[in-house]
């Protein structure tokens, strides 16, 4: 086995030096790309393919699984930046990723500003109010099954319709800042919150409750002790599933209107105005802050609910 | 203003409760458990099911007693009963003088179930000092007591481990350490070794034996095997189903210091012969 | 602990429906008197006679019929709706049922396209060691991430190569039913035990007929949850596309334009026709889902 991957790992680096050398010889500015560029282009493409075949093929676990993933982006993105710039494909079609970084790094003030308006504040305060709410009211209304019955249903219901579509109504009640679209992530971040809480509540076992009951334990020490601790894994899932949909929400509040930032202002006006890099640019933001949040996140349940079979075995 | 030590902690033990001056019985030993004529019944959508029906039964403090009987003949109901877990129908049954009820609110029993039944995001020492900490203990005394009871049925050096790192063996052992670590004064327990291997089982009843040995207390145990009830038990209760009652009680001739080897011998066979005739007895009925 | 509780066809209702009547009423409400209170400013101000010679009943009379108010009551919402509905023919813009055709179509055409995507390319990874390394943890990913900021490029990038209407629309509601869908097929058609599959290889059957007889019919209790949170998804994919290209038809068009000309009640009606909408679509795939798998066990 050892052969192989030491093998494949040549391959790899083989090609990826081909393609920095390849770089080099591609034309620029207009001008024409010559038969040899493309032969070369080509057979370079085969060799991609096949170096993330073998490196798929490769037995090993989690590591090569995660390094034949990150390789096939290494490849998208290089042909992208490649194939752009050799067809000279028009900039406000599809920009090369190299003016993406730039126009990033040359608009950093702006992006950082959209970005506190959104996540900073939009995001992060909304989450949690809908969220922290979501879990309050699933508690509150743990003892009162009646409640609970005529809650659900509606609840599940809310997940079906476009709850992004209050966002002009929240507009016209909170004005055109960012507490606006705050009150659109806690009302979409709510109700899945509270589903998940009160499907947490419920996941204790019969046995471990009835021990808690031959020890005399209260109501609240019940909950304290075992039905919380129990309802952990679910309470993660609606944060994780919540934070997607409150970074969602914000960004597309903002589409239907803001004032001066924001990502999703900054997406939506800078797409008018054909300004493709920075667009780019602000949907690579919001897709880093998804998955950095997601992986936070990951990690918070990895502490809390570290006995849970779905978390161990990962 | 509301008492959130009482939140938390719940009803503090009553030592009136444990100690009530007329539960005897007229052989003179204290009575721990007193059934007389219970019944439950439960309504279903078609017919009324008799799970339990006319229940006589009386356990003495001391006593090692076996419900034996197949599926359906009530003793979990009627180990149930006792411990505060179902409600009666009709009749009457005393914990230590008390009902069910009072008896559950003063801690006076622990229950072992059939699965272990552990908290997985507590340690094993965690999952014994439960019941401690609702009880009021400190953590210091918790944490003593606990791994006490956890050396007596030998699992020192695993106080931190988690559930799930353990066999099902040695998280039953955790379970019955945790049900005695309050020493409540009836231990019960539902088939806790059903779902062991023969091998494990065999080990686990010999601790079992040798723990009620050195400590004497009440043990109810309700089981599906004829050669367990035969080992751990002074008296056994043969149960038949539909409706639930007890067929007949035997008193064991063993002697209450036993070993595994006593499983080959005469008397013991006999013990076994009894069993096995009375329960299909019960079930020609 | 023991409860066994005989059930007739009221109890049934008193158990499930009466509760959430009660909520429903208390809903609305608490609309009713949201809407007294937040209209009583304006209504003080522009609606009742300045010299303050009006008594209460004026008041909430006034604050439930108002022009442009800050929360419409629920009769004023249902009045707009029913009359968006019936006051126009069918091809005319203010009718809303023509907006919901023009967001329904791109919404219908999306999904269609984004499962049948979703399942063909779920096959492909289930079958390819390569795909499944390298291709599934991009999908995966690009759940935590918010696939919708693109929609202004596609259409932008579809608009100038000459597409313009349904396509980039139903484009966007595409990929939007498309991720879901993939991840939860590839986690279905993986679904079988080890025991069923050993079984089909000592049967030497191949891989299709090991993807037709057991993979499929194993993967479509896990496609229809997705199916579910694909076509909402791509509801409001389709309403947002519609915001960009200058608002001029669809369920979103219509939501922008009452909030440029502050034509609260539109909104409102537009946002019930659009809840509507999704309810909807969401009930006939669980209908078909019912139809499905009509012959199989509640586990």
């Amino acid at each position: 086995m050892k052969r192989a991957t030491q093998w494949t790992v040549m391959l790899v680096a083989g090609c990826l030096a081909g393609g920095l050398v390849l770089m080099q010889f591609s034309p620029a500015g207009g001008e024409e790309a010559s038969p040899a560029f493309w032969l070369a282009t080509f057979v370079l493409a085969l060799f991609a393919v096949q170096s993330i075949r073998r490196m798929a093929a490769l037995d090993s676990g989690r590591v090569y699984g995660t390094l034949t993933a990150a390789l096939f982006g290494v490849w998208v993105i290089f042909f992208w930046q490649l194939l752009v710039v050799a067809f000279d494909v028009p900039k406000v079609l599809l920009p090369p990723p190299s003016l993406i970084l730039q126009s990033m790094s040359s608009h950093g003030p702006t992006l950082w500003g959209d970005f506190v308006q959104t996540v900073l504040k939009a995001v992060l305060i909304g989450w949690t109010l809908g969220s922290g709410m979501g879990f309050v009211v699933a508690v509150a209304i743990d003892r009162l099954p009646f409640l609970q019955r005529g809650l659900l249903p509606l609840a599940s219901l809310t997940s079906t319709i476009p709850l992004v579509a209050v966002a002009p109504i929240a507009v016209m009640w909170f004005g055109f800042e960012w507490q606006s679209k705050a009150a659109v992530v806690v009302l979409m971040t709510f109700f899945p919150m509270l589903v998940s809480t009160l499907a947490g509540l419920k996941a204790a076992g019969r046995l471990e409750r009835e021990l808690m009951h031959s020890y005399a334990a209260s109501y609240g020490r019940t909950l304290l002790a075992l039905r919380l601790p129990a309802a952990l894994p679910f309470i993660f899932g609606a944060l994780k599933v919540n934070a997607t949909l409150a970074l969602i929400g914000a960004i597309v509040a903002e589409f239907f209107g803001s004032p001066t930032s924001g990502l999703g202002f900054r997406i939506s006006t800078e797409a008018s105005r054909m300004n493709m890099p920075l667009v780019w640019g602000a949907i690579v933001v919001a897709a880093v802050t998804g998955s950095l949040a997601y992986a936070v996140l990951v990690q918070l349940e990895r502490r809390a609910a570290f006995w849970h079979p779905s978390v161990r075995e990962s | 203003m509301v008492r959130c030590d009482l939140f938390l902690r719940g009803p503090m033990k009553n030592p009136e409760v444990l100690f009530p001056s007329d539960a005897t019985s007229s052989a003179g030993a204290r009575l721990a458990v007193e059934v007389r004529n219970a019944s439950v019944v439960y309504e279903t959508a078609d017919s009324p099911v008799h799970a339990l029906e006319n229940i006589d039964l009386d356990i003495r403090e001391g006593e090692f007693i076996a419900l034996i009987g197949p599926s359906g003949c009530g003793k979990t109901t009627l180990m149930r009963v006792i411990a505060d877990l179902e409600k009666i129908s009709a009749g009457r049954v005393l914990v230590n003088g008390v009902t069910p009820h009072e008896a559950r609110l003063a801690r006076a029993y622990g229950y072992v179930f059939q699965a272990p039944a552990l908290f997985p995001w507590r340690t094993v020492l965690g999952n014994v000092t439960l019941p401690l900490q609702i009880q009021g203990y400190s953590r210091a005394q918790s944490r003593t007591v606990a791994l006490e009871h956890l050396a007596r049925v030998g699992l020192t050096g695993f106080e931190s481990k988690y559930p799930w790192q353990l066999s099902g063996g040695m998280q039953q052992r955790v379970s019955i350490a945790r049900a005695l670590s309050f020493e409540p004064r009836i231990l019960m327990m539902d088939e806790p070794f059903g779902a062991l291997d023969e091998i494990t089982r065999d080990r686990l009843n010999e601790q079992l034996q040798q723990l009620w040995q050195r400590e004497r207390r009440t043990v109810v145990f309700v089981t599906h095997s004829i050669a367990e009830a035969a080992y751990l038990a002074t008296r056994i209760v043969v149960m038949s189903p539909r409706p639930g009652r007890i067929i007949k009680v035997i008193e064991s001739p063993l002697p209450d210091e036993r070993h595994l080897g006593m499983r080959d011998s005469a008397v013991f066979i006999e013990v076994a012969h009894a069993l096995r005739e009375a329960l299909a007895e019960g079930h020609h009925d | 602990m023991t409860k066994v509780v005989v059930r007739g066809p009221i109890a049934r209702w008193s158990q499930q429906g009466l509760p959430v009547l009660v909520i429903l009423l208390a809903v609305l409400l608490v609309w009713y008197l949201g809407a007294w209170l937040l209209n009583a400013p304006g209504a003080i101000e522009r609606v009742l006679p300045q010299d303050g010679a009006w008594r209460w009943q004026d008041l909430l009379a006034a604050t439930m019929e108002m022009q442009r108010p800050v929360l419409p009551a629920p009769h004023q919402v249902l009045q707009d709706f029913w009359s968006a509905l019936v006051d126009w023919p069918l091809d005319s813009p203010r009718n809303l049922l023509f907006h919901v055709a023009v967001t329904a179509e791109s919404t219908l055409w999306g999904f269609v396209m984004g499962t049948l995507l979703g399942l063909v390319l779920s096959v492909c990874i289930v079958h390819s060691r390569t795909l499944d390394r390298a291709l599934l943890p991009w999908i995966v990913a690009s759940q935590t991430v918010p696939v919708l900021a693109i929609a202004p490029i596609v259409l932008v990038l579809l608009g100038s190569l000459g597409f313009a209407g349904v396509a980039p629309k139903a484009v966007i509601a595409m990929y939007l039913c498309f991720f879901p869908v993939t991840v939860a097929m590839v986690q279905g058609l993986r679904s079988p035990q080890r025991i069923e599959t050993e079984m089909l290889h000592t049967y030497a059957a191949t891989r299709w007929q090991a993807l037709w007889l057991l993979r499929l019919p194993a993967a479509l209790p896990f496609l229809f949850p997705a199916l579910r949170v694909g076509i909402a998804a791509g509801l409001v994919g389709a309403m947002v596309a519609e915001l960009p290209t200058g608002a001029q038809a669809g369920l979103g068009a219509r939501l922008l334009t009452g909030s440029y000309y502050g034509n609260t009640v539109q909104i409102w009606s537009a946002l019930v026709m659009s809840a509507l909408l999704g309810l909807t679509l969401t009930t006939a795939v669980a209908g078909i889902e019912r139809l499905v798998l009509r012959h199989r066990s509640q586990a």
